[in-house]
């Protein structure tokens, strides 16, 4: 095999990267006295699955994230990943967040190979190479050294997204990581985070409050109302890929979900 | 070398040449006493008297001396201070409160009790620069950890960035544009207090450039008062671009700030 199409990271065994929730509550602890934000969420994502999570604000959707990345405990219920229960943040899951969170003080590179050199056993050489592969795949190998303000708010996304994939998680976890883009620059993400995630075959847990950005992107997608988050309905995407968000199968999909979705404003939540 | 800088560097030359006349015009006037108002040659003529006869730069460097050490050691203190008081309640609410309160306190009032407790000796001066710089560096330091947004922080745990490490590649670099600026400020504040301390306390182990102003006052040489005066605000600029002037560069150039908006 000729090197350069060699991958630098190897997918590993494919069957890992489950994802189960069960039963997680969570309340909150606010002005007006003591909030549920979540009530008894259930739901697992198969290995390789790309799970898409809708809701208006205020149905916990980036809190149920938080809680599967680790950054927060659930009050009651539990995640497991591949079977063992989640008790903090690890390296399998990687979150992308809706602000890039890129750390200025470095360059590209160096944000790229920052969870690189917590993995053991990787040379400098090693990180840099599997770094710089990365930076290919979301095209940005020539700004490898530019500073992170430099870079537009889509290039930003980009390198969050290499630098999320580099350490090799089994999971990725997007809180809305496109919403604050122009609509331009989100189709031509949406377009090469499909081709990523087919080539890359990662688990994917998507937070959003698009619809049409969840039916174009999800294999699933799972609908949580609000006050307190519940999960009210699963619809399976059965579209062939890659998916193109302007298809008209795509906004019949959505048209249904929208409506769904509407239906559980209760007067009181609509107050 | 664009039009626009040779335009600013003749305006501000312009400035300072018009500031310069003034006072000379002043001066030969007459209508003050060349012991009130020396003109600008005197203090020249002093100036370089000063240097030939070795007494300004040692005084210099006395004075310097002292600064660095007392500076050195206040960052020193100040700075992991900030640090545990912006991450532990504890702290925070003891040394914090502590550090706020002195903080108010003009540090030449240390002044006698460092007397007392030092003597006559170079400690006396270091004891009031330290007690100048450190709490100014604390309090900007602490300032500075807590307004780094929670989002790098949280980035750096889902990657596996836990304790030390987090501290020494997330927390410091990300408030490194608030240390530069603590540190900046407990510059200002080492160099105020020292230059009161030497004004007011004579010390046998050497003589500085405050000790130097005094005498001027002593002696009537306003022209002296004048001449030290002059050096020590160019100390103070250099320090500005010597110390911290790279240190803002590489913040502009890394987070993309600084620059003019108007």
């Amino acid at each position: 095999m000729p090197l350069d199409t060699a991958p630098v990271t190897q997918v590993e065994d494919v069957k890992r990267g489950e994802l189960e929730v069960k039963g997680v509550s969570k309340w909150f602890r606010s002005r007006r006295g003591i909030v549920q934000a979540l009530d008894n969420i259930s739901l697992r994502v198969a290995p390789g699955g790309f799970v898409c999570l809708v809701g208006p604000s205020g149905c916990g959707k980036s809190t149920l994230l938080d809680i599967i990345a680790g950054l927060t405990r659930p009050d009651r219920g539990r995640v497991t990943a591949d079977g063992l229960p989640v008790t903090g943040p690890q390296r399998q899951r990687l979150v992308m967040f809706q602000e890039s969170a890129l750390f200025p003080w470095l360059d590209t590179l160096g944000n790229v190979m920052f969870g690189l050199k917590l993995v053991p056993g990787l040379t400098r050489r090693k990180r840099v190479d599997i770094a710089m592969e990365h930076l290919r795949l979301v095209k940005l190998e020539r700004f490898a050294h530019a500073y992170i303000h430099e870079l537009s708010g889509g290039m930003r996304q980009r390198v969050a997204l290499a630098r999320a994939l580099a350490p090799d998680p089994r999971v990725l976890l997007m809180d809305e990581p496109f919403s604050a883009l122009d609509a331009l620059t989100r189709e031509q993400l949406y377009e090469d985070l499909q081709v990523i995630w087919q080539a890359r075959r990662k688990t994917v847990l998507l937070v959003t409050h698009n619809v049409r950005e969840a039916v174009s992107l999800g294999d699933r997608v799972v609908l949580l109302s609000p006050n307190p988050g519940r999960v009210r309905e699963t619809f399976d995407i059965d579209l062939p890929r890659p998916r193109d968000i302007n298809d008209a199968s795509i906004s019949g999909y959505a048209t249904l979900i929208t409506a769904t979705l509407k239906s559980y404003y209760t007067p009181e939540a609509v107050l | 070398m664009t039009v626009e800088t040779i335009k600013r560097a003749v305006m501000a030359t312009a400035f300072f040449a018009a500031l310069l006349g003034a006072w000379q015009l002043m001066a030969w006037s007459g209508r003050w006493s060349p012991v009130l108002l020396p003109s600008p040659g005197s203090v020249v003529d002093y100036l370089q008297s000063a240097v030939a006869d070795g007494s300004l730069p040692e005084a210099t460097l006395v004075t310097l001396r002292r600064l660095l050490i007392g500076y050195a050691i206040g960052v020193a203190i100040g700075l992991p201070l900030g640090l545990l008081s912006s991450a532990f309640r504890f702290v925070e609410d003891t040394m914090g409160v502590m550090a706020l309160g002195l903080q108010t306190l003009p540090s030449v009032c240390w002044v006698p009790l460092a007397l007392l407790w030092f003597g006559q000796t170079e400690n006396a001066l270091l004891f009031v620069v330290v007690m100048g710089t450190t709490w100014s560096v604390m309090i900007a330091t602490d300032t500075g950890a807590r307004t780094i947004p929670r989002v790098y922080a949280r980035a750096a745990r889902t990657m596996g960035s836990e304790g030390l490490d987090r501290w020494v590649r997330v927390v410091l670099p990300a408030s490194l544009p608030f240390l530069i600026s603590g540190m900046k400020q407990g510059w200002a504040f080492a160099w105020r207090s020292l230059m009161a301390a030497e004004i007011y306390v004579t010390i046998l182990s050497g003589f500085g450039l405050g000790q130097l102003l005094h005498y001027g006052r002593e002696l009537n040489a306003m022209e002296q008062v004048i001449g030290i005066m002059l050096v020590i605000v160019v100390i103070g600029l250099l320090a500005d671009k010597v110390l911290f002037a790279p240190w803002e560069r590489f913040l502009h150039r890394r987070w993309g700030t600084g620059e003019r908006t108007a």
